[in-house]
């Protein structure tokens, strides 16, 4: 074998190349009984993920993120919620486990950073109370070790003076501290996949992006696989090897970061694209959102479920399929898109129209 | 912490004079002829002149609420004039702080009246605390755990029945089946915790049941609805997403945080039920605080009333003020604002 090639270079050239498959989700469907109908809030979504690498989830608000991100980690059991499909964690399918088995693998083998730390945390029980609660319910020691451990953590993740801090309470730290102490007792057990949701969206701009770095710093350091979903694409392009792009509960454009965010193919992906607020923009032109508003999922639309909000319907040959009929997506594919526009076509949109407006 | 428990305890010192003053404004200073109520109906001129004298009815009415705040501070006598006591020192009774006057128709010593009938009403309220707090919560809990499902319905519904009868139906039913027909029960009677605690138990159970039964029904809504709530809180999402197993879940973190406004809730319920209740007392005849009510009120006993009235906003009061410390004690958040 010749020197100097490592793992990491082959996969990052080749993302499927590692063959592995630590994470694989298959048709997954998560389906709300309400009073007002069946709400599909995901529906048939597919993806996998291997282990080290990072996968950003993007897509408007209400698209399914977190509801998938609560599957994976079993939080819908015990809700009227309807699950079907297949969430294989290293070959064991998680919808399948006992209640006993999920419990032990949650938190340790998969962890989560939520949205809101405040909300998140337990207002009543001291940060160091819950992080060193979160590790001894997997790992069989004393108090005093796991208070150790617990500092070391918060050390860890950037929290000063750890060893007064991990008596405070949750509304004794600044929102940014939150986080981190969310993010110490995510990774106090090493998982090996880790699913941040909107980890940063309660968070102002500057400490945004020390948090990313935090994540990132330490992905590198527990080699965990990551899962961060997001509605902001900037955010993906900085941290995700593969974005998966979401509509209505579908997955409409997955692909590795660098093909989805610099040719990106589908129309709902550019408006994303657009919609971005960018530096270098002039403040009036930054806002620039995509026409309509997100569908509903108990009717959600025939055909293809972007279509009455889609600007290039007419670039179909025949428009009437975006109403008839769902585009497929391959998943096979390295780049698979859920539309009825061409390749060709599409390719040729987003270097003429597309991309000189971003 | 400490200031604003003093801040706390200044305040309700203030209101408790506000009470007073309001208080005896309303019973002394009313249509009403207080030394002709004190009196009795069949009454002469003279004697009510006498009665009056001797009460201090005759005095301005601002000289009436000093000697008032004298008596319950330091004691008083009655008549408390300079010439009687010098003359005939004999005719003059002295009323010991806490003095709250005499009652005529007790032909006692308010303050006697009250340490007597206090314990009774105390300790019988308590009972009753222990009583709903126990049954209402854990019903509350297993009906949130349960719901929807037959359990909440059974748990809700009975609470709601017993809510919807009056308490002295209830008393009567429960003191009519339990003790006198089916003999489940002894006799209802008051028996002192601190002599007989078993007797005790024994003695008020019916009216502590009665009294429980009123409240019950909040409880477990308000338990079941705390506890709801507790449950759709991110916090108990993250506590799931950890690993923890269900009984840490609820008892730790549901529990914990759908208990502690119920304790608020349930310190002022106690507070207001430790002055008596006029109606359980009067269908078991408990000589309490409650009973005493009644008969004072009855009567138009002024001196008696006034106690009762002063002692029931004091124990308001402090409950209040027990309640808002101990709530800063139990949430963190309340500790450090
Ligand atoms: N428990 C539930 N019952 C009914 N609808 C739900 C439930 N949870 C989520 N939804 C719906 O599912 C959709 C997707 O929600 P979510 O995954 O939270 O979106 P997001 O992509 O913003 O994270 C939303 O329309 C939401 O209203
Ligand atoms: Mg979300």
């Amino acid at each position: 074998m010749s020197e100097g090639i490592t793992v990491a270079e082959v996969a990052a050239d080749r993302p499927h190349a590692l063959g592995e498959d630590f994470l694989q989700v298959e048709n997954l469907k998560v389906h709300f009984p309400t009073e007002d109908g069946l709400v599909k809030s995901v529906d048939g979504l597919s993806f996998d993920l291997q282990r080290g690498r990072t996968l950003g989830i993007v897509g408007e608000s209400g698209s399914g993120k977190s509801v998938t991100s609560q599957a994976i980690m079993g939080l819908h059991r015990g809700s009227r919620a309807q699950v079907s499909g297949q969430i294989l964690l290293d070959g064991e399918d998680l919808l399948q486990v006992s209640d006993e088995r999920l419990r032990k693998l949650r938190g340790n083998d998969i962890a989560m950073v939520f949205q809101d730390p405040l909300s998140s945390l337990h207002p009543y029980y001291t940060i160091g109370n819950q992080i060193v609660e979160a590790y001894k319910v997997h790992h069989d020691v004393k108090n005093s070790a796991a208070r150790k451990r617990t500092i070391e953590m918060l050390d860890r993740v950037g929290i000063p003076n750890p060893q007064r801090r991990i008596d405070q309470y949750p509304h004794e730290f600044s929102g940014g501290m939150r986080q981190r102490a969310m993010i110490a007792m995510a990774l106090i057990n090493d998982p090996k996949l880790l699913i941040a949701d909107e980890p940063t969206t309660a968070l102002d701009v500057t400490v945004q992006a020390q948090i990313l770095e935090l994540i990132l710093d330490l992905q590198r350091e527990f080699g965990s696989a990551i899962i961060i979903i997001t509605h902001d694409l900037g955010v993906v392009a900085e941290m995700a090897d593969d974005i998966l792009v979401m509509y209505a509960g579908k997955s409409v454009e997955r692909g590795p970061v660098n093909d989805v965010f610099y040719t990106p193919q589908m129309p709902y992906t550019w408006g994303l694209l657009s919609s971005m607020p960018r530096i270098d923009r002039v403040r009036e032109e930054r806002l620039n959102p995509i026409r309509g508003n997100p569908p509903s999922l108990i009717n959600p639309p025939s055909g293809c479920a972007f279509n009455p909000r889609c600007d290039f319907r007419h670039q179909v040959d025949d428009p009437q399929r975006c109403v008839d009929e769902v585009p497929l997506f391959d998943p096979e594919q390295l780049h698979p898109v859920r539309c009825h526009i061409v390749p060709a076509r599409r390719k040729e949109i987003f270097e003429s129209t597309i991309k000189p407006r971003l | 912490m400490f200031a604003y428990t003093i801040r706390r305890l200044l305040a309700a010192f203030v209101l408790l004079i506000l009470m007073s003053i309001v208080t005896f404004l309303l019973f002394n200073a009313s249509a009403q002829d207080p030394a002709r109520l004190a009196c009795g109906k069949n009454c002469t001129v003279e004697q009510i002149a006498s009665v009056r004298h001797k009460l201090g009815y005759d005095k301005p009415i601002a000289t009436q609420y000093v000697l008032l705040i004298k008596g319950l501070v330091a004691g008083r006598d009655f008549p408390d004039d300079a010439a009687t006591k010098k003359n005939a020192p004999q005719t003059i009774t002295h009323c010991g702080a806490p003095c709250f006057g005499y009652s005529n128709f007790q032909t006692s010593l308010v303050s006697t009246l009250i340490k007597e009938r206090l314990p009774v009403s105390i300790s019988v309220a308590f009972f009753a605390f222990v009583l709903w707090m126990v049954f209402g919560i854990v019903s509350g809990v297993i009906a949130a755990l349960f719901r929807g499902r037959w359990p909440d319905k059974i748990l809700v519904g009975l609470a709601l029945v017993g809510y919807s009868f009056p308490t002295f139906f209830i008393g009567l039913v429960l003191y009519t089946y339990i003790a006198l027909q089916w003999q489940l029960v002894p006799t209802p009677e008051y028996i002192s915790p601190l002599s007989d605690p078993v007797g005790f138990l024994r003695g008020a159970i019916l009216p502590a049941v009665t009294l429980a039964m009123i409240y019950i029904a909040g409880y477990v809504r308000l338990t079941r609805a705390y506890v709801l709530e507790a449950m759709g809180e991110d916090y108990l999402r993250t506590a799931r997403a950890k690993g923890l197993n269900e009984r840490t879940i609820v008892i730790k973190h549901t529990l914990r945080a759908a208990l502690t406004p119920i304790t608020t809730i349930a310190g002022l319920d106690l507070g207001a039920l430790l002055a008596g209740t006029p109606i359980t007392e009067t269908v078991f005849n408990f000589n309490g605080v409650g009973k005493l009510t009644v008969q004072s009120a009855t009567n138009g006993d002024l001196p008696t009333l006034t106690a009762i009235v002063l002692i029931s906003a004091a124990f308001i009061i402090v409950a209040n003020i027990v309640v808002d410390v101990l709530y800063a004690y139990i949430d963190p958040r309340v500790r450090y604002a």
